[in-house]
């Protein structure tokens, strides 16, 4: 038994002793999420510790603990991350509660122009409030929601032809949300190769903002709006609209008729697995996993074609995508924003986009063979012309979590109306605003 | 048949009795059978239906809880000196190489560090409060045993928003020291109370022996009564270990990397392109495995420290 | 809250408290005089530290928990002025709608565990206490489920609930002929409040039946003899001496599932967070989002009153039902 006790008391007293780390550390650690393109920034970065003799250490957490575990990490005056690559809609509470450092003055004086990246990502992504000069992140990946599908399955002289008898029409990409439900109609329950196969996966995901994300590409298509006047939060009318609830029958229809058996809780990660294991003829999900979609193996290269958000009403796609930023805690400051001055300039930005991160940088999206340079390019650009984000308020967690325990409510657990949904959304976000002072 | 009393059951009700309960045991086992035979499946074994129960075991889950791995191109691919060892021939086989080294061992470590530092301060004050519980005369003891048993009763979320609050104004959110320190004010109260018992099962005389033979107290405490109690406090210090093994809600709330532990941790192992059930597994299984084998050397005393010593056999 | 403190103090549930009660007995007379330090000053070197931690750590949060409760503060707005709102974050949530749900999910899980774990449970200990060959081992067995980390292995329940390649599902088609990908246990409305209880029950049962055990090896062989000798049927011997025997263990048992479960977090969150919608979404993990999600600090800790309130509350009622219990 003694020893036991000296066993522990050893390992208590070094974890006193390692418990703080030492301020002189050239360390630096950058958070972000764990998917795909944060493997290539990983790759990237090599370059960065070369050039400095700084070294990277990267802190990937999944997308549905990500806003949790960040957002704590944030509120807690934490001091893991130096840098943090966080969603668009943290921006607002990134900068009003000083998480962020504002970057005015270091662009400024490392001449870094805000001109040189798309517009649409500098508002989305970078200022607060917003669309105001003053910047608290630099624009690091683009991004927006997309859908992908079977090319080869679409090919099928077979399927050409019995999709054409049905509807009248080729199956081909759709472009409009009622074509996408047709063609996941036409799919769904099909016998293919042997296997029965479903027609789309779609985000459903309850925790964190899985279902909003999806849910608002059709909403945003049959022109859903948050105000009636951008900043009035004056929403009775805008948010319950006919459109919207149209769109919102749209969406719960969609999830009803063609989704596979078991999707209830369904977001990224989901999304591929259907897609990737031959389950689904299409599937929604952002640009930031089209390059490995397209390298896959099994369901990639000519078996994969991208499609970008169907219009409806209007052409638009939900926003993701987000900026780095440093953290105000840190007492690693000076290193921190070294990484991004190194980041932001056009030949690093060039190789980000080359290693399959989504540049915002205008000297690449703006190269005349950046069209070409992947089958899903121009799709991207197409996207990003019509973005619409959430809420990006500092209050934004709480307006997020109630859109989703009331689309969740409605689309999955099938509880109440549309309309009724809206209502209650309406209610929920007057009374955040309400708390909030801004109403 | 004369020989056993007429409260002893017929070897026919015995046979009976045997078979219910083994078949319910073979039940209860086969989830923690599947975590186990998950964690050396291959991805597409493992999620093959039907679930395979017949299969190829393989190291793939433990190599990819290990490493973290990214894509290459096949031309890459080529281009690599041969393989060193079973886990980087796996790994190529799909198409990729070893970047690094997880953050899985990290956390283990966070958890073996974390639940050993508050297992020894629970212990070390828990057993100097139970035997000044158990001896001496202490002004409101029932109300003080009390207030300490009912800290346990309150749900950790409520507990965690003001312990949030305090950590952040102390830095102490997200650090080794504020997790031990935590888990030793939640576990306090299992040691008291579990060594009080123990202590006051060791008879008075023998410390009064040693007081006469010019022994001070806390002579007498530390060499008469602490090895007497030896066994006790081995089982509680057990019973403070598998909660802070085991506790997830403080854990997922207050911290976010340095000191995350590894509860948190694993459900949130992801592989490439959707969640990596063998790396989970295989995962689970380390983790579970400790608090098996202690299971097995506490059955004893298994009962009391689950009661709070409130029933003892 | 006395009561709960006589069952711990009580020594009906502790068979040797012989000993300890011999030991209470003695005079600490012989210790007064011997040198070194006053056994007051030891006491209070001993025991203060645990109360200064748990004063600290549990009693100051506590009390900071209810001064917070009477605000509209708010842990992610620090340059936010903080105003007193009186008993409005109260009122607000005794007259939440959806909280009321919550609280239905809570008691719907509360009971369902508690009924099948006392069930299965209390046969299980009858069952070992045959005294078959090997029943010390195979009790070993069962109780491993509830040794483990519930995150861990609630996390793992998720992947054999999976409708098309989940063990579950696959059982169920193999024995029922219903189709494994026709119905999914954590993603339906009907079956997710089932699902919970199931792996919950597969974790608990074991504790209920230990202490059942116990208190079916308290009752001496004797009472047995002595019925047998009045000829009464085994039935009757049931009825009469082995569930009024075992019932205040049970009712132990009853009482600290219910705290436990009242609180659950960790198995549930990873089963299915709350979902889907929010019909799973028990008192706890409502907590969490209103504290850690949308960081109504002021509301939240009213509300964390409003549970701890609750779980003392009940606790005691159901307390004072035990000691009646017992004093029989």
């Amino acid at each position: 038994m003694r020893n036991a006790f000296w066993l522990a008391a050893g390992v208590a007293a070094l974890a006193l002793t390692t418990g703080t780390s030492s301020a002189k550390s050239e360390e630096l650690t950058l958070c972000w999420a764990a998917w795909d393109p944060a493997n290539a920034l990983v790759e990237l970065s090599k370059e960065f510790e070369e050039q400095s003799g700084h070294t990277m250490r990267f802190e990937f957490v999944p997308w549905p603990n990500f806003a949790d575990r960040m957002l704590n990490e944030l509120n807690s005056g934490g001091q893991l991350c130096d840098l943090l690559i966080g969603d668009s809609q943290w921006i607002g509470g990134g900068a009003e509660n000083g998480h962020y450092v504002k970057l005015n003055d270091f662009f400024e004086a490392e001449g870094i122009s805000m001109d040189d990246f798309a517009p649409a990502t500098v508002y989305a992504y970078s200022t607060w409030p917003k669309g105001e000069p003053n910047y608290y992140a630099l624009p690091a990946m683009g991004d927006a929601n997309g859908w992908f599908y079977r090319k080869d399955w679409f090919e099928r002289p077979e399927l050409q032809e019995a999709f054409q008898a049905e509807y009248g029409r080729p199956l081909a990409e759709p472009t409009t949300q009622r074509e996408l439900m047709e063609v996941a109609k036409f799919f769904q329950g099909r016998e293919i190769d042997g296997q029965t196969v479903y027609g789309v996966s779609i985000f459903t995901e309850r925790g964190s903002e899985g279902i909003t994300m999806g849910a608002t590409g059709a909403l945003y298509a049959w022109g859903f709006k948050y105000e009636n006047e951008p900043g009035s939060y004056d929403m009775e009318g805008a948010v319950n609209s006919p459109e919207a609830i149209e769109a919102l029958e749209f969406y719960k229809e969609l999830y009803e008729c063609c989704t596979p058996p078991g999707y209830t809780n369904a977001y990224m990660e989901q999304s591929l697995d259907a897609f990737k294991s031959g389950q689904v003829a299409m599937a929604m999900n952002w640009f930031a996993f089209f390059p490995g979609l397209y390298a896959d193996p099994n369901t990639g290269g000519d078996k994969i074609d991208f499609f970008v958000n169907p219009p409806q009403n209007v052409p638009a796609s939900t926003l993701g995508g987000q900026g780095i930023s440093v953290v105000s805690y840190s007492d690693k400051q000076d290193a921190a924003l070294e990484y991004i001055k190194w980041f932001a300039q056009p030949d690093v930005q060039a190789k980000w986009w080359a290693l399959g991160g989504y540049s915002a940088h205008n000297s690449v999206l703006n190269d005349p063979g950046f069209v070409e340079s992947q089958p899903f390019a121009g799709d991207f650009l197409e996207a990003m012309a019509n973005v619409q984000d959430f809420w990006q308020e500092p209050t934004y967690a709480e307006l997020l979590l109630a859109m989703q325990e009331r689309l969740h409510n409605y689309i999955v657990a099938d509880q109440g109306t549309a309309e009724e949904a809206l209502n209650g959304l309406i209610e929920d976000w007057t009374e955040v605003f309400e708390d909030d002072g801004k109403l | 048949m004369s020989a056993h009393s007429i409260t002893e059951p017929s070897s026919g009700t015995k046979w009976i009795a045997g078979i219910l309960v083994v078949g319910y045991a073979v039940v209860t086992l086969i989830p923690l059978l599947w975590i186990v035979a998950t964690g050396f499946k291959t991805p597409a074994d493992a999620i093959s239906y039907p679930p395979k129960v017949v299969f190829d075991p393989t190291l793939e889950g433990y190599v990819n809880l290990f490493t973290t791995r990214t894509r290459v191109t096949p031309e890459q691919l080529e281009a690599l000196p041969p393989p060193e060892g079973f886990a980087e021939e796996i790994v190529r086989s799909y198409g990729m190489v070893i970047a690094g080294p997880s953050r899985f061992g990290e956390r283990f470590m966070n958890s073996v560090i974390i639940g050993f530092g508050s297992t020894f301060l629970s212990i070390f004050l828990g057993t100097l409060a139970a035997y000044a519980f158990s001896r001496f005369k202490i002004p409101l003891k029932d109300d003080l045993l009390f207030f300490i048993l009912s800290t346990r009763m309150m749900p950790p979320i409520a507990v965690a928003i003001p312990i949030f609050l305090m950590y952040r104004e102390l830095g102490l959110s997200d650090t080794h020291l504020g997790m031990i320190l935590l888990y030793t004010a939640v576990n306090i109260s299992l040691a008291v109370w579990l060594l009080k018992g123990f202590i006051d099962e060791i008879p008075r005389e023998y410390e009064e022996a040693a007081l006469i033979d010019g022994y001070t107290r806390f002579q007498a405490f530390y060499k008469v009564v602490l090895p007497q109690a030896a066994t006790g406090i081995a089982s509680t210090a057990i019973f403070c270990l598998i909660f802070a093994w085991n506790e997830y809600a403080f854990a997922v709330l207050l911290t976010s990397g340095t000191a995350q532990t590894a509860p948190p941790f694993i459900p949130t192992i992801i592989g490439v392109g959707g969640q990596d059930w063998p790396a989970v597994a295989a995962g689970a299984t380390l983790f579970l495995l400790p608090v098996l084998v202690f299971t097995v050397l506490l059955r004893k005393h298994l009962l009391r420290g689950i009661t709070f010593g409130a029933v003892r056999k | 809250m006395q009561v709960v403190q006589q069952i711990f103090e009580n020594g009906s549930f502790m068979t040797n408290s012989v000993i300890t009660a011999a030991a209470e007995k003695t005079p600490p007379s012989v210790a007064r005089k011997v040198r070194g330090l006053s056994d007051r000053a030891i006491a209070w070197i001993f025991v203060a530290p645990t109360i200064f931690l748990l004063l600290a750590i549990n009693i100051f949060p506590l009390i900071w928990t209810v001064r917070l409760s009477f605000t509209d503060y708010r842990a992610n707005r620090l340059n936010r002025e903080v105003e007193w709102v009186g008993l409005r974050n109260y009122e607000r949530i005794l007259t939440d709608d959806g909280i009321w749900m919550n609280m239905q999910a809570t008691a719907h899980f509360l009971v369902w565990t508690i009924v099948f774990q006392v069930l299965i449970g209390f046969a299980l200990a009858y069952l070992i206490n045959k005294k078959f060959k090997g029943s010390a081992l195979w009790t070993t067995i069962i109780v491993l489920p509830m040794m483990l980390s519930p995150a861990v292995v609630g996390n793992f329940w998720t992947f054999l609930y999976q409708p098309q390649i989940g063990l579950i599902n696959y059982m169920v088609e193999f024995f029922t002929g219903i189709p494994a990908s026709s119905f999914s246990m954590l993603g339906s409305v009907e079956l997710a409040p089932w699902a919970i209880v199931i792996v919950d029950t597969w974790m608990w049962t074991p504790f209920v039946m230990l202490i059942c055990l116990a208190g079916l090896r308290s009752i001496p062989d004797y009472i047995y003899e002595a019925a047998e000798i009045d000829r009464a049927s085994k039935w009757r011997q049931f009825w009469t001496i082995t569930i009024p025997m075992v019932l205040p263990f049970l009712m132990l048992a009853v009482l600290f599932r219910g705290i436990e479960n009242f609180k659950m977090f960790d198995l549930v969150v990873q089963l299915t967070g709350g979902g889907p919608g929010s019909i799973t979404e028990l008192a706890s993990i409502n907590l969490k989002r209103e504290a850690f999600e949308k960081w109504r600090t002021g509301y939240s800790s009213a509300y964390a009153v409003i549970l701890f309130v609750t779980i003392f509350g009940l606790a005691s009622i159901y307390v004072k039902a035990l000691n009646k219990v017992k004093a029989r």
